[in-house]
């Protein structure tokens, strides 16, 4: 029986079982910022850590030389705050390792701290299943910038994501990235200046709602790529948030699939079945409040579907889009249709429903091979019967306790 | 005090009336135990205070070695007595418990050649324990140095140029990091493919000694392989222990296996980055064949950049042989008809 099948009384009842049976050493290894070798330091306490403990963070500039790490179950890492005088991890002088921190291990929570500056990603989680992220700040503090790193916040290859109340800033790639992974909840966040806000990657049941994605260059998207080892992302739902201005131009590297996306994106689908975008608010976003696409790439994966299938647009609120599309042809296609294209873009490819009182402009090229230059615009009306409601995403009890 | 008493048991254990001469081994009691001890010397793995192995451990070698900084590495098997390792189907090889593999790190003209690093890999009961020592200021024993720390090193690589590096000594988390299958820490170095063991210890220590067929070409001898070949080889050792399914690079989709597909897209041919980032150098393709100059897998090599560089761990020099290897192979593969 999944976790999230029990009644909520249980759950609770076996949540307070579980705390009775963590050990009765469990304890909190404080570190301080300013203690010689705090690198070392912190970094022993992450390792030296048991099931159970709380790895305490003094407030203050840490300046760490090496991305920590923590492969410890069941560990808290907690700060004294994300903001300015909380717990800093500083990697201006960042030495060695891909990210910042690199978690391992499961049921890891992470808590009121900031990371900025690394030189690769800001804090990563492999297969840490049931980690949640919550009340932390990761940041290229200088902006936008292709040097920065790619991905703020990135759990791969894990099954219960909880990312809540978490800000990320400048990522060069996706401020927050979840991707390979299953069961996945992103909410009351903020994404700000990232290429991508807020990515959902090859990934199966997300629900992304009640952030802020501004000023980005696309807000959320909703990916599935080829040859990876879990693909066929689908079921994700995309409501009741705040997407709007994200006109930063795009400074991802170039090659990433994400330096494709056109600046002015506010949630970009692409090839993924099952996506339900609903009571979002957007409001200026240049290119258009919502793009679904195909992936036009050649390929040679036999089992990779290309296609986004089944995704639903309904209730959302549309406030000015399409005046500056950011694509080739954009620009003649909006004077074409007076001045903007309309919010909602689709290529022409697989099955999109909008049930909404808006306008949606196909390029109309349903083969994928086609090239951009072939795109004959039109408006087009998509109104249709919905597929059935997704469930939505349920979290074990414990995680959720974590955070209330 | 353990040893001693280790030595005085060997000792008594010796024929009534022969003067034996105890012969010193490893504290297999250490070695089994649950301690992460202090010292390097508990294990009684060496010459008391020194850096000299014990005569009973296998000194072994490997065709293709994985490029540390340029280190010499010098390594060493004890497998305990009465026990016997054995090599599987797929030709990694099965330690019993109680196995100890150490590596010890050092440069020929660095500290008079004394190491300044040596790592354990332990097999207990419970499974592989990876630690690392640094060796003291007065190179009579090394110090548990859970926490990995950053070493100042100087050395000449062997076209001459001087180094002045902060060399990465490894935490017990970056240990696991590459000795991982699946999140269980498991040797990598040894595998029947690549591992040279002298032939007395290889009948002492092995049930199939036969098995140890070390076919791998060695990376920098064109007498043992093709430039694909060697290539392939280098790819095995220094990338695939992350770079495989079930590594800590399985998310990326590049599989770079001996025995994977060296002509398919998860070896990198025409694979566009993942979650490369920065590390895409603004290039489309891990392998661009015949253009390594537009192959991101020789940027992220060439790299000293933590954002860039690969591998991840125990990287703060360029490799460039090994990355001359590779533009070698890249720049013979026939050009994509696309391009």
């Amino acid at each position: 029986m999944r976790f999230y099948d029990v009644p909520r009384a249980a759950c609770l009842s076996l949540a307070v079982a579980m705390l009775a049976a963590a050990p009765a050493t469990a304890k909190t290894i404080s570190v301080s910022a300013t203690t010689p070798d705090a690198n070392e330091k912190l970094q022993e306490a992450l390792i030296l850590a048991e099931p159970g403990d709380v790895v305490q963070l003094g407030a203050g500039t840490w300046k760490l030389t090496d991305g920590l790490s923590l492969d410890v179950a069941n560990v808290t890492l907690r700060g004294a705050g994300a903001g300015l005088d909380g717990s800093i991890l500083d990697f201006s002088g960042q030495q060695g390792a891909g990210e910042g921190l690199l978690v391992t291990s499961d049921d890891v929570f992470l808590t009121d701290f900031a990371v900025l500056n690394t030189k690769g990603d800001g804090i990563k989680s492999k297969g840490a299943d049931r980690i949640v992220y919550h009340q932390v700040r990761v940041e290229w503090t200088a902006g936008p910038k292709e040097t920065n790193g790619a991905y703020g916040i990135y759990p791969v290859e894990s099954t219960d994501v909880l990312i809540d109340s978490v800000f990320v800033r400048g990522a060069s790639d996706a401020g927050i990235y979840v991707g390979q992974s299953k069961n996945i909840i992103v909410r009351d966040s903020t994404a700000i200046e990232n290429v991508a806000g807020i990515e959902i990657e090859n990934s199966y049941d997300a629900d992304v709602h009640d952030n802020i994605a501004t000023k980005n260059t696309g807000g959320i998207l909703v990916f599935d790529l080829p040859s990876l080892p879990m693909q066929g992302g689908h079921n994700v739902r995309v409501f009741d948030n705040d997407v709007r201005d994200n006109s930063t131009p795009n400074f991802a590297p170039k090659g990433n699939i994400v330096a494709s996306v056109p600046a002015g994106t506010g949630v970009l689908v692409m090839a993924n079945r099952n996506v339900e975008i609903f009571d979002n608010l957007f409001d200026q976003n240049g290119t258009s409040n919502i793009s679904i696409v195909g992936y036009r790439y050649a390929y040679t994966d036999a089992k990779y579907q290309p296609l986004p299938r089944a995704i639903v647009v309904r209730d959302n609120q549309h406030g000015r889009a399409g005046f500056a599309p950011a694509f080739p042809g954009g620009a003649e296609m909006a004077k074409a249709m007076g001045g903007s294209i309309p919010p909602i873009l689709w290529d022409g490819t697989g099955d999109a429903v909008v049930n909404e009182d808006v306008g949606v402009m196909s390029l109309n090229l349903p083969d994928l091979k086609m090239p951009q230059s072939a795109a004959k615009p039109s408006r087009v009306d998509l109104k249709g019967t919905a597929p059935a409601a997704l469930p939505g995403v349920t979290l074990p009890a414990a995680m959720e306790a974590k955070v209330q | 005090m353990k040893r001693m008493a280790a030595a005085l048991a060997a000792a008594m254990l010796c024929a009534s009336g022969v003067v034996a001469v105890p012969v010193p081994a490893p504290n297999q009691a250490v070695i089994d135990g649950t301690a992460m001890p202090a010292k390097l010397s508990e294990f009684a793995l060496f010459q008391p205070e020194s850096a000299q192995p014990l005569e009973m451990l296998a000194p072994y070698t490997l065709n293709t070695p994985l490029f540390s900084d340029y280190a010499d590495k010098h390594r060493l098997l004890w497998v305990p007595a009465g026990k016997k390792a054995s090599v599987a189907a797929d030709g990694t090889i099965e330690f019993p418990v109680g196995t100890v593999i150490v590596k010890s790190f050092g440069w020929p003209d660095f500290n008079g050649g004394h190491p300044v690093e040596t790592r354990l890999l332990i097999h207990r009961a419970d499974g592989w324990l990876a630690l690392p020592y640094i060796w003291d200021a007065d190179g009579k024993d090394a110090t548990l140095a859970v926490a990995g720390r950053r070493v100042p090193v100087s050395f000449k690589s062997p076209d001459g140029q001087a180094h002045s590096i902060r060399y990465g000594v490894p935490n017990k988390n970056q240990c696991k990091e590459c000795h991982s299958k699946s999140g269980v820490i498991e040797p990598i170095g040894p595998k029947a493919r690549n591992f040279i063991l002298p032939t007395n210890f290889a009948s002492r220590y092995f049930a199939d000694p036969a098995a140890l067929k070390p076919v791998m070409p060695r990376w920098d001898d064109p007498k043992s392989g093709t430039v694909a070949e060697r290539a392939r080889a280098y790819l095995d050792v220094n990338c695939a222990h992350c770079h495989n399914p079930a590594g800590s690079a399985s998310n990326s989709g590049l599989f770079l296996r001996w025995t994977d597909d060296p002509a398919g897209v998860n070896y990198g041919i025409g694979k566009r980055p993942t979650a490369a980032g920065r590390g895409s150098g603004g290039m489309d393709f891990a392998i661009a064949p015949g253009d390594p100059d537009h192959s991101f897998l020789i940027y992220r090599m060439e790299s000293l950049d933590p954002g860039i560089a690969m591998p991840e761990v125990g990287r703060s020099t360029v490799h460039k042989e090994g990355a001359a290897l590779l533009r070698q192979w890249i720049a013979e593969m026939p050009k994509a008809s696309h391009d």
